[in-house]
């Protein structure tokens, strides 16, 4: 099989999750390419979660194949899938509580920067991981609480954090689960525009609740409803499609 | 690292002069302390301690690259002491008998690298898991390595355990390592290097991620990290540190024995380092140096000593679990506020009767201890100087009595205490936001 496009970032085929005899993910097919902002949304127990776990090297899929660039990487661990530049936030806030927020970013950048296990050099006098902390910091608005403990932040401040430790090791592909859960509507908008900003130049695959920042970002969608994909389109035909409605608008009452 | 601050600060200035000079000033200040602390105490128990709590040093801050630093809490770190001292005295011996020229100063890393190569070995096991599975491998091995030390009675020396003689290496400069005073030295030099060293490597790429595996193993695999290979090298080279300490007790007391690596020295370096507070650089060298310092007096006072031990480190965990370097810590805002004169007067007053309760709670032991395990000497005793007999209901009356007072009056002085310094932590901080 020739490709005259460039390999796509990201490249699903037939990825099937079992826990015992259920089945979460029951055979996806999907296609991210290069440089696109792709949402994925569903009903409560779709399975998104488990679709970022099992392309993250969270879960090891069951069947068929994660393609990152062209190369299969499902079943690796969860860090050679990161240093193939692939990096991830999470639903449920992960970042380092008793580190301070610079700390955190700069852990972050550690492994892309090159210095990996390095236990002869003072990180303190690394120029380039400072700077790269600094421009991180000041990319997610943090950069004025760089002292401060991660786990006395507030809530949005540690979502944008999480955020700032994914996007330090300058990945090619980002996933974000859910990055705008549980925040106000002024919160909301500040995330989306952190989110426009760092997605630049990037692959974004999110999970998105919030149909406003699905549909104000997303240059395509995807639907996920009980472990496979009813349909993959535009927002303006996704959001015409009868399927969907049927399957999710409609029960939430769009 | 776990300071908070809601200040206002640009991102830190790089190489900042003031930092950089704060810390070597740091270190050469030890030094300074280090070369006349024997011209005080210069008894001959003087210096046996001295030398005995900068080995401790060593180790329990060896101990704290694992507990503090990376969240693993180790049951076994004694194997690495014991063994690196073991193979540091048979090295003495065979070298002593080929008349190698290798001088007795660098003995310490022999024992360094023999507590980084099991370190290697005994690690590639224990890593693969954290948490309570880590505990109970270490547990493990720790058991093996000492039931093995009573099996090859050829290489532990069995009860005796084997000795070797430090004076009769080659003796560069007319150094004879003799007198306690120069092996003092010795221990006091590898001590600060191991000191520097240790606190270099919890500034490097390696040490900040050992505290990002600590806080969060989850989130470090997804910034590109093998949690399992920083564990590994985390124990193997805490391992390192651990065997230069064995290496300094071979040459110290001139003798081994499978005490030094078995449960009880395991157990000791938790203590001292727990105590210490595993939070800070600075407490597993406060707790050895205090623990060392009550092994070496509580054991010629009381028989019991051991029993103190166990109740310190109950209470610290129950109620310091900071430690002591994280008591201090807590009041460093206070000082930077310069709220602590508001607060003294409060420890003072916490202080008292906490004191009298645990004067209560000695004397009770100490009078069960005569009547039970020394029934056969009678019932007359002497405690803090005062004869008595421990069989009258009077010392017992007062013990209790100083035991439930003390308790009652220390919990209702605490209760102020934890409220007045609450009270100078804010306006330390609103001094600080409107200076």
């Amino acid at each position: 099989m020739t490709h005259a496009s460039p390999a796509p970032a990201l490249e699903l085929a037939g990825l099937k999750k079992t826990f015992g005899p259920i089945e979460i993910i029951r055979g996806i097919d999907l296609v991210i390419p290069t440089g696109e902002r792709h949402a994925v949304i569903g009903p409560n127990g779709a399975g998104k979660s488990t679709l970022f776990h099992l392309i993250s090297g969270q879960y090891r899929p069951s069947g068929g194949t994660i393609r990152l660039r062209d190369e299969d990487i499902a079943g690796l661990a969860p860090q050679l899938i990161n240093r193939r530049g692939l990096s991830r936030s999470f639903q449920i806030t992960n970042i380092f509580p008793r580190l301070s927020v610079w700390e955190n970013i700069r852990c972050a950048t550690l492994w892309a920067m090159g210095y990996r296990y390095a236990f002869w050099r003072n990180v303190e006098r690394l120029a380039d991981v400072r700077q790269r902390t600094e421009e991180i910091l000041t990319e997610i608005s943090l950069l004025d609480r760089w002292r401060a403990p991660a786990g006395v932040l507030t809530y949005a401040e540690q979502r944008a954090l999480d955020i700032g430790i994914a996007i330090a090791g300058k990945p090619d592909i980002l996933l974000l689960d859910e990055p705008t859960a549980g925040m106000s509507h002024a919160e909301t908008e500040r995330a989306v525009s952190l989110i426009r900003r760092v997605s630049e130049k990037r692959t974004l695959l999110m999970i998105e609740h919030d149909m406003g920042v699905v549909f104000d970002l997303a240059d395509r969608i995807s639907v996920l409803v009980y472990g496979k994909i009813i349909a993959s389109d535009t927002p303006e035909r996704v959001k015409a499609n009868a399927a969907v409605q049927d399957a999710y608008l409609g029960t939430e009452g769009a | 690292m776990s300071r908070v601050s809601g200040s206002r600060v640009s991102a830190p200035s790089l190489n900042s002069g003031r930092v950089f000079t704060g810390t070597y000033g740091v270190w050469v200040a030890a030094a300074v302390v280090l070369v006349v602390l024997p011209q005080i105490f210069s008894s001959g128990l003087g210096l046996t301690t001295l030398s005995l709590m900068g080995m401790m040093i060593i180790f329990a801050l060896s101990y704290n690259m694992l507990l503090g630093q990376t969240g693993l809490l180790s049951f076994g770190h004694a194997v690495f002491f014991g063994l690196g001292g073991f193979i540091t005295v048979h090295m003495m011996n065979l070298v002593e008998a080929d008349h190698v020229p290798l001088p007795l100063v660098v003995f310490p890393l022999i024992g360094g690298i023999s507590g980084l190569v099991f370190g290697i070995i005994f690690g590639a096991v224990a890593t693969r898991r954290a948490g309570t599975a880590f505990a109970m491998i270490t547990l493990g091995i720790a058991e093996l390595v000492a039931s093995s030390a009573l099996i090859l009675r050829h290489a532990f020396g069995g009860e005796e355990g084997i000795s070797t003689d430090r004076t009769d290496l080659v003796q560069p400069f007319g150094i004879t390592f003799g007198p306690q005073l120069q092996v003092y030295y010795l221990i006091a030099a590898w001590c600060l290097a191991s000191m520097a060293a240790m606190y270099a490597l919890a500034r490097t790429p390696f040490g900040r991620m050992c505290n990002a595996v600590r806080d969060n193993p989850e989130r470090v695999r997804f910034i590109g990290y093998n949690t399992q290979t920083v564990r590994f090298m985390s124990f193997s080279l805490s391992g390192f540190f651990a065997g230069i300490a064995g290496g300094l007790i071979a040459i110290n007391f001139e003798l081994m024995s499978s005490t030094q690596l078995g449960a009880a020295q395991s157990g000791s370096v938790i203590l001292m380092t727990y105590i210490g507070g595993v939070g800070e650089f600075i407490g597993p060298i406060i707790g050895a140096v205090l623990v060392t310092y009550l092994q070496v007096t509580l054991s010629d006072v009381t028989d019991v000593w051991e029993l103190y031990f166990g109740l310190l480190f109950i209470g610290m965990v129950m109620f310091v679990p900071g430690g002591i370097a994280g008591l201090l810590m807590q009041q460093r805002p206070l000082l930077q506020g310069r709220q602590l004169h508001r607060v003294l007067p409060y420890y003072g007053l916490a202080l008292l009767p906490g004191l009298a309760a645990i004067l209560g709670l000695s004397l009770v032991i100490e009078m069960t201890n005569q009547l039970t395990v020394h029934a056969s000497d009678g019932p007359a005793m002497v405690f803090f100087y005062v004869p008595f007999n421990a069989n009258a209901p009077l010392p017992w009356l007062i013990a209790v009595i100083l035991l439930a007072g003390g308790t009652w009056l220390f919990l209702c002085a605490a209760r102020t205490t934890g409220h007045a310094y609450r009270e100078a932590l804010s306006a330390a901080r609103m001094r600080r936001e409107t200076a």
